[in-house]
């Protein structure tokens, strides 16, 4: 079952990222594209997490998300079975998923993540990079 | 061999070759130079003389909790294993006809497969230098057949190789290994090996490439007899009138490194993937059956381990039924906990501060499987392939042929999907149905007219929704290595942590062996010191 992961590459797997569709009248929110592609993988389509033996916390109506710093920590830097996001989604790509996340799920905070904050407050990508390889 | 006595070091040979002609050559050489490393494995552990009475609690049913409390028991041992499943193996496991499957989330499948079809969600194939759990599969009675990793008349398909027309793995590597060669020749024709070898070895080199990569006489890769006896014939040879083959015209180079046929020659010769490999007879979950038999009735399943203390002078697991819901506890005198880090970073650990951190420091990687049953085996049937791995750029990365019950009649189930990195993630985000749905869509540039039509049902898991593993296996990197591996490792007090991820052959069920044999072996030697 050998399985290397190469995170390097969610950007290249999800590539109409980078465009914004020109007349669509409600444009899609930039992170919902992210947050479909690689967060839901977990955390579910509606944010509602898991529990199994362990738990994947919901990320819907989570207080814990309030001050946007430690969404930017968790992220960068992963937590626990997460794995950090540093490296493989840029800056901006980080800031556009917390942002649509912290909107969405019954979740209404108001101020706005940037990718300078991400960059400020992020965690570095290990130096080891990602895998042994 | 080329000849070392004089010239070049043998480190700027195999460097020269490996820059020409890609990896291939370059561990080929290394091969015969007796370069290439296996496992560790010395024999079984042979513990012997528990103080009598002495109680083990084992969390985790895998192979890494079944075999350290098989071999603890043997050793005197009084042992006890908690499960969260309902069944033993863990992540060694496959996936049969009647079978209900409710990952994270909810969604549930009923496995429709014809009998003894299935799905290997997770592990799939035993290198054959994976002696520790070949051993135990032999000494626990658990039948292995052959697993076909590398297939000649398997396809790869590359999005930007001939018109993302599927080609013969055989014509690509064919062709890419004579144009190689090809090439290599006509370097040392214009002395451009003269700084890095002698004449007389160049000359060597230049005679082997001519055999190793089917070059003609003139050293010209081309089309003729020589060639086509490796890529195959346009006629194949045959019998009476029309027997004289026909060969075949080889592939523009361009067209061949477009293909990117040299990963895939470099996968199958990883030292993982070569051959012999194994795999059970009837499935990779008949090896977690086969364990279980030896640990019969001290397995408890449907246990969700809630807190690990090690207060009093003792080992106290607080567990709770995940049917009835009812929590009770087990007292032992030490602990092996196999549990994957994923799961036990959030289970309250009486450890020291160190070794809460190394657990707490290990993410985990994640993979979606899907297997497809189809309604007979139209590869075998229709275009020769039996077993092996069709390669491809799409997401699913691969489709892989049954290497059970070749040459029979009846339904087969390929395995669709198996995908990595970013594509996992996306495919884990999406319902079972739509993986399926999509695993059948992406395989069906394979073979077309055949896959989607003759296709029955299928099957899918994805680890990051695994509800007793929230993910695939242990992501170490250099640095966390470093900081936690030996912590981790270590036996603290009355606790010692098993499985793939206390290894260094991780995500391989060799590695939840020899972790647990070096585990059980230290802690024994604890007890008798304690």
């Amino acid at each position: 079952m050998r399985v290397v992961l190469i995170l390097a590459a969610v950007l290249a797997a999800t590539p109409a990222l980078a465009q914004t569709p020109a007349k669509a009248p409600p444009a899609p929110h930039p992170g919902a594209e992210i947050y479909q592609n690689v967060c839901q993988a977990c955390h579910m389509a509606n944010a509602g997490g898991g529990e199994g033996a362990g738990r994947i916390p919901a990320l819907a109506k989570n207080g814990a998300l309030a001050a946007a710093t430690y969404p930017i920590l968790v992220v960068t830097g992963g937590k626990g079975a997460m794995p950090w996001f540093r490296g493989s989604l840029t800056d901006t790509q980080i800031a556009d998923v917390i942002n649509y996340v912290r909107s969405n799920f019954g979740n209404r905070y108001k101020d706005k993540v940037t990718a300078a904050m991400v960059a400020e407050q992020g965690i570095a990508a290990p130096r080891g990079g990602m895998g042994e390889r | 061999m080329i000849s070392m006595t004089q010239g070049p070091t043998r480190r700027e040979v195999l460097r020269a070759i490996g820059m020409m002609a890609g990896t291939a050559v370059l561990y080929q050489a290394m091969e015969v130079l007796g370069h290439a490393r296996e496992t560790q494995f010395a024999g079984p552990p042979n513990l012997q003389g528990a103080r009598p009475g002495t109680r083990v609690v084992v969390l985790g049913a895998g192979l890494a909790g079944m075999l350290a409390a098989y071999e603890l028991a043997k050793a005197g041992y009084a042992v006890q294993i908690l499960e969260y499943n309902n069944r033993p193996g863990g992540r060694n496991w496959s996936l049969y006809g009647g079978d209900t499957y409710t990952e994270l989330g909810g969604a549930t499948q009923k496995v429709g497969f014809a009998p003894g079809n299935y799905l290997n969600p997770g592990p799939w194939r035993i290198p054959y230098h994976h002696r520790a759990l070949l051993h135990y599969c032999k000494a626990f009675g658990v039948a292995l057949e052959p697993f076909i990793q590398m297939n000649q008349q398997a396809l790869v398909h590359s999005s930007r190789a001939f018109g993302g027309k599927p080609m013969r793995y055989r014509e690509l590597h064919a062709d890419w290994d004579g144009n190689v060669a090809e090439l290599l020749s006509k370097a040392i024709d214009n002395r451009g090996l003269d700084t890095v070898m002698t004449k007389e070895d160049a000359d060597r080199l230049r005679l082997a490439l001519r055999d190793w990569g089917a070059l003609d006489k003139d050293f010209k890769y081309g089309r003729n007899y020589r060639s086509s006896r490796r890529r195959g014939f346009d006629r194949p040879q045959g019998g009476g009138v029309l027997g004289e083959p026909i060969p075949s015209e080889p592939h523009a180079f361009k067209d061949i490194l477009d293909s990117g046929i040299w990963r895939i020659v470099a996968q199958h010769m990883s030292i993982d993937h070569q051959h012999a490999m194994f795999q059970p007879v009837g499935g990779m979950g008949m090896i977690g059956r086969g364990f279980a038999k030896q640990v019969e009735g001290k397995i408890r399943y449907n246990q969700k381990v809630t807190a690990i203390s090690q207060q009093g002078g003792k080992v106290t697991v607080t567990h709770s039924d995940t049917g009835t819901g009812v929590t009770s506890t087990t007292e032992a005198d030490y602990c092996v906990c196999t549990i994957p880090l994923s799961v036990l970073s959030q289970i309250d650990v009486d450890c020291n501060p160190a070794m809460d951190e190394a657990i707490r420091a290990v993410p985990y990687s994640n993979s979606v499987k899907v297997g497809l049953e189809f309604k007979r085996r139209f590869w075998e049937e229709d275009e020769a392939i039996y077993g092996g791995i069709s390669f491809t750029d799409r997401e699913i990365a691969m489709i892989s042929y049954p290497s059970g019950r070749l040459h029979s009649d009846g339904p087969a189930v390929i395995l669709g999907a198996y995908t990595f990195g970013p594509a996992s993630y996306k495919f884990a985000g999406m319902t079972p149905e739509e993986r399926i749905a999509r695993a059948l869509e992406q395989g069906s540039v394979f073979h077309p007219g055949r896959y989607k039509e003759e296709y029955i049902g299928g099957a899918t898991v994805a680890w990051s929704r695994s509800p007793f593993t929230l993910g695939c296996c242990a992501m170490w990197n250099e640095d966390t290595r470093k900081q936690h591996y030996q912590t981790l490792c270590a036996v603290d007090n009355r606790l010692v942590l098993a499985g793939e991820h206390a290894s260094y052959v991780g995500c391989w069920m060799e590695g939840a062996i020899l972790s647990s044999l070096d585990a059980i072996t230290r802690l024994h030697k604890r007890a008798l010191e304690a």
